[in-house]
């Protein structure tokens, strides 16, 4: 066999384990009662769950618990079902946090808390201003 | 008054340079297929006058657009979205690039610029290489060119020369059509740093750059010669890696300094995007130095080039399509180009495909079997393994790609990046680099003589040891104990070693060759630098106590985050940590001024001081001066004493913007082996009112003293006031202001509540000083008894949540890019000089 030979199947070799380590490692965007269900068979997997904080009828947000020495929070948030899920994040309170339009959280069921890694924020638009102040 | 013109003259430069490089890739392609002499020349004269008159347009477009974000004609919508009139002149540069439109311009621009220059030195390869720039010039002008196509109304390109009320469907404009905003919105304040009026120019030379790798390696393919394009391509190829290189770690240096996720590099799709590129790129660098030498790799060499520009194209698509939508924290927003990218990145795939295709098998091969003692062998080695490594980022990184192409067929995929991004892409990266460091060592023994067993072994012998001699030592002082660690930093070690030794030949024999080991070597004192800054990186502020958060998670989580109350020091680290207050910068000296020595005023950019403020012992203002100052920032100031008592003073800076929430940067303490790096990660709210206590009361003469939430306090002084802020004072009216000056731990603090009698009403107006957490009211005045009423409440103090983490040896990162750079630049002029003379 040719060197060239070996050094393709080489190539391929580790071209295939990175396709399969990818494949691996990649989440997946579940809902609550899915991150519950992959929690309850392999607890350590980590998930993209997408959704939104619970609002009162006056659009103010509800159920966002800092703790006393304001290093970490907890929070209630509505997956796209509008199941209600009590996430906690050990890191201060993003500022904007309040005023996300969508919020993604990345993390795992921890029994019935789920605790976020990673806090994604959507908020309104940066750029794309609406308004005018006519001043 | 609408300044419809300016726009106008933009929107036809935008059209004239579209057509323009229209006529000249046409031109330059007659030229390039005719065979007759002077109607080649004809054609190539038609070609070089319509390429000057594209460049012109690009420079008017650059012109027309400067000139509405100078003149802040709000009336344009890029000028009210992207710029404000509070803005300094040398930001509003960095409006170009924030917006898409202006990041494309800068593209044209470069490509002009490089145009102009082939022009004049690609001597026969001028026509075919100029149809290519030409034809990616006027794929890149559609993008901006906003011109609807009458009956299919379908809109190409987005103009930055559109009109606010074109753009915007505000209802004030059916009102008044006319109407002009006073001020735009500004530009973001992330990007209001010098790194961001630099970065984005070189890492677009960088973009452009790649064009011309490319353009010679389609016209070889075209021309029928295989392999005399690599002679001018070599230069421009070293000149784009460096470019492209520097670009890159600018962008990683601006993040290190004005982001707060803890360094410089995260793995974002958008990073990711023009690393894939740059490490191809270097990769093909590599193959064709091996075609030089040996004539082997052509077909590499061409697959390679290829590849580089059409992942530029790639990342471009990512970046500006959209389609990474929840993905990345940074990508633009979506103008509704995909379709057109798309179109741009599909063009240039398939052309270069069939050019190489038609060509293959004309294409030189040598059969010989590559020996394992040869350099070429070890050399190629080193681009597989380069092309693993783009592989292995691309392959994740293009996630978003599929789901929205499994989308289009009708299939719902829910795949997620990896949610531990940086874990999962150093579990691969770091083995390459491992295996970069040793090829990058011993491939250069091999670029010298002939080799075989025995004389590898004889000089690999002494770098070996004295890399074990090295390595042993400092793993010993550093105490790194994990394996893959250790193994890249003796890997590391051997390459600067092995490297170094060549270098030492290479400058007795000829520097001019030199350019390959400094390279090297930048490269791994780079690796150094990342290992020991990433995989080393301290959190100060690390709270071990391990809270156990509540009853359903069973879990300790230790907080990486550290609550300071004002003046009280707390010990974390080796470190006593003291938040001292907070200050606002002076725009006049740039001093920090502390926010409880003014008083604020009805404009938001001026104070007025409540004392004297001095710094080093000069005095800057006077009680009553005036100062206008940078309301944005907030500056907290942080002491650090640490181990050896030395002490020193960050000053991380906070703003809470409207549209972005809090916005941290870092404040470093740069020292030659780490870096201390502090931020803020939560403030009190600015909007939240504070909640006071129930007020007291004492009643006091001038110079009497009394007790106020511990502190002594003492009223030095009552006079009578003229002018009151926001008051219209008559003859009868009165008006006192109090002064009392308070003792804190620290320093004294001077706080000035007025009273004022109005048209025989009474005002109180209290002061405040935010350090203390104390307010203090004129509640009334005894003039027959010479005292005053003074009523006082608290509040909590100040307080602040930060970060604050140790990098070791970052600046061995920026040392071995420096390094890094100078190789390349070595190299240029090397190849340069010999395509000159070829």
């Amino acid at each position: 066999m040719k060197k060239s030979h070996i050094l393709a199947i080489g190539i391929i070799a580790v071209a295939v384990t990175i396709m399969i380590s990818t494949a691996g490692d990649t989440s997946s965007y579940v809902t609550f009662q899915e991150a519950k269900n992959i929690a309850e068979n392999n607890s350590s997997t980590k998930v993209h769950v997408v959704g939104t904080l619970r609002k009162d009828d006056h659009g103010q947000v509800q159920d966002i618990h800092p703790s006393p020495d304001k290093l970490s929070f907890s929070f209630v948030m509505l997956d796209e079902n509008e199941m209600a899920q009590e996430v906690y994040y050990n890191e201060p309170m993003p500022a904007d946090f309040q005023r996300s339009e969508q919020v993604v959280i990345i993390g795992s069921y921890n029994k019935d808390l789920f605790v976020a890694d990673k806090i994604l924020l959507k908020c309104p638009s940066k750029y794309q201003e609406e308004e005018i102040k006519a001043s | 008054m609408i300044h419809t013109f300016i726009g106008d003259l933009g929107h036809l430069f935008v059209i004239l340079s579209f057509v323009s490089a229209l006529v000249a890739a046409f031109s330059y392609f007659k030229a390039s297929s005719l065979e007759d002499f002077a109607h080649q020349k004809q054609w190539n004269t038609n070609g070089r006058i319509a390429f000057g008159i594209h460049t012109i347009s690009v420079l008017g477009i650059v012109f027309c657009l400067f000139s509405i974000i100078y003149n802040h004609y709000f009336e344009y919508h890029y000028a009210w979205s992207h710029s404000s009139t509070k803005l300094p002149t040398h930001y509003m540069i960095s409006c170009f690039w924030e917006g898409q439109e202006g990041s494309f311009l800068l593209w044209l621009f470069w490509h002009s610029i490089l145009g102009i220059v082939l022009m004049f030195t690609s001597r026969q390869w001028e026509n075919k290489v100029m149809t290519i720039v030409s034809l990616v010039q006027a794929f890149l002008a559609s993008m901006i060119l906003g011109v609807v196509i009458p009956l299919v109304n379908f809109k190409i390109g987005s103009t930055p020369f559109i009109l606010l009320r074109d753009a915007l469907d505000a209802p004030i404009f059916t009102m008044q059509p006319n109407f002009i905003p006073q001020d735009g919105n500004g530009l973001n304040p992330l990007l209001q740093n010098y790194w961001m009026v630099i970065h984005p120019p070189v890492l677009f030379l960088g973009f452009a750059t790649t064009l011309v790798p490319f353009a010679f390696c389609i016209a070889g393919l075209w021309e029928g010669k295989y392999k005399e394009w690599i002679k001018p391509t070599l230069p421009w190829a070293l000149f784009s890696a460096a470019i492209l290189g520097l670009g890159i770690l600018m962008g990683g240096y601006w993040a290190y300094e004005t982001l707060n996720f803890g360094g410089y590099w995260n793995w974002d799709p958008v990073e990711n995007a023009v690393y894939v590129p740059w490490i191809i790129l270097v990769s093909s660098i590599h193959a064709m130095i091996i075609y030089s030498n040996s004539k082997a790799a052509l077909k590499t060499s061409i697959i390679l080039v290829i590849s580089t520009f059409i992942l530029i194209l790639y990342s471009t698509f990512l970046t500006r399509s959209g389609v990474l939508g929840n993905a990345s924290v940074h990508s633009f927003t979506d103008l509704g180009l995909s379709g057109q990218l798309l179109v741009y990145l599909l063009f240039f795939t398939i052309v270069a495909i069939i050019f190489a295709w038609y060509r293959w098998k004309s294409i030189p091969t040598t059969d010989k079997e590559v020996s394992t003692y040869s350099r070429e062998f070890w050399v190629f080695i080193g681009i597989t393994i380069l092309c693993l490594m783009g592989f292995q980022v691309i392959l994740p990184t293009s996630i978003p790609v599929y789901n929205t192409f499994l989308g289009w067929i009708g299939i719902i995929s829910n795949i997620a990046p990896p949610a531990d991004q940086i874990g999962f892409y150093t579990k691969f990266q770091l083995w390459f680099a491992i295996g970069i460091a040793l090829l990058s060592g011993t491939a250069q023994f091999f670029w010298w003589k002939k080799m075989d067993k025995t004389t590898l072994v004889n000089s690999l012998k002494t770098p070996v040891i004295l890399t074990l001699l090295i390595a042993a030592i400092i793993i010993a002082l550093t105490g790194i104990s994990n394996p893959a660690y250790m193994l890249l930093m003796i890997c590391s070690i051997y390459s600067i070693v092995a490297n170094g030794s060549i270098l030492i030949k290479t400058l007795k024999v000829n520097p001019k060759l030199s350019g390959g080991s400094i390279a090297h070597i930048g490269v791994a004192l780079m690796l150094i630098g990342i290992l020991a800054s990433s995989g080393y990186s301290k959190v100060v502020s690390l709270n071990n106590t391990g809270l156990l958060i509540s009853k359903e998670a069973d879990d300790e989580f230790n907080n990486e985050n550290l609550l300071l109350f004002l003046n009280e020091p707390r010990t974390m680290a080796g470190y006593d940590i003291t938040y001292r207050g907070d200050f606002i910068e002076d725009r006049e000296h740039g001093i920090f001024i502390n926010k409880n020595d003014f008083h604020t005023t009805k404009y938001e950019y001026e104070v007025v001081a409540k004392t004297n403020i001095s710094k080093e012992g000069f005095e800057y203002y006077q009680e009553y001066d005036t100062i206008e100052i940078v309301p944005e920032n907030t500056y907290y100031k942080i002491e650090y004493l640490d181990s050896d008592s030395n002490l020193f003073t960050l000053y991380p800076r906070a703003q809470v913007n409207e549209a972005m929430g809090l916005l941290a940067s870092p404040d470093i303490k740069r020292n030659l082996g780490k870096d201390l790096y502090t931020h803020v990660s939560s403030i009190p709210n600015p909007d939240e009112e504070k909640e006071w206590t129930e007020m007291e009361e004492t009643e006091i003469a001038v110079n009497g003293n009394f007790f106020v939430n511990d502190y002594v306090a003492t009223l030095t002084n009552m006079e009578r006031i003229e002018r009151v802020e926001g008051v219209n004072l008559s003859a009868e009216d009165v008006a006192v202001k109090a002064t009392i000056k308070v003792q804190g731990e620290t320093r004294d603090y001077f706080i000035q509540p007025i009273f004022v009698i109005k048209d025989g009403l009474v005002g109180r107006i209290p002061d405040e000083i935010p350090d203390l957490g104390l307010k203090i009211t004129v509640l009334n005045i005894h003039p027959e008894k010479g005292t005053i009423i003074l009523g006082y409440s608290t509040t909590q103090k100040s307080w602040i949540v930060m970060k604050a983490l140790e990098k070791p040896l970052i600046n061995v990162l920026w040392i071995g890019t420096l390094i890094l750079m100078l190789g390349f630049t070595v190299a240029i002029f090397r190849r340069y000089s010999e395509f000159k003379r070829a």
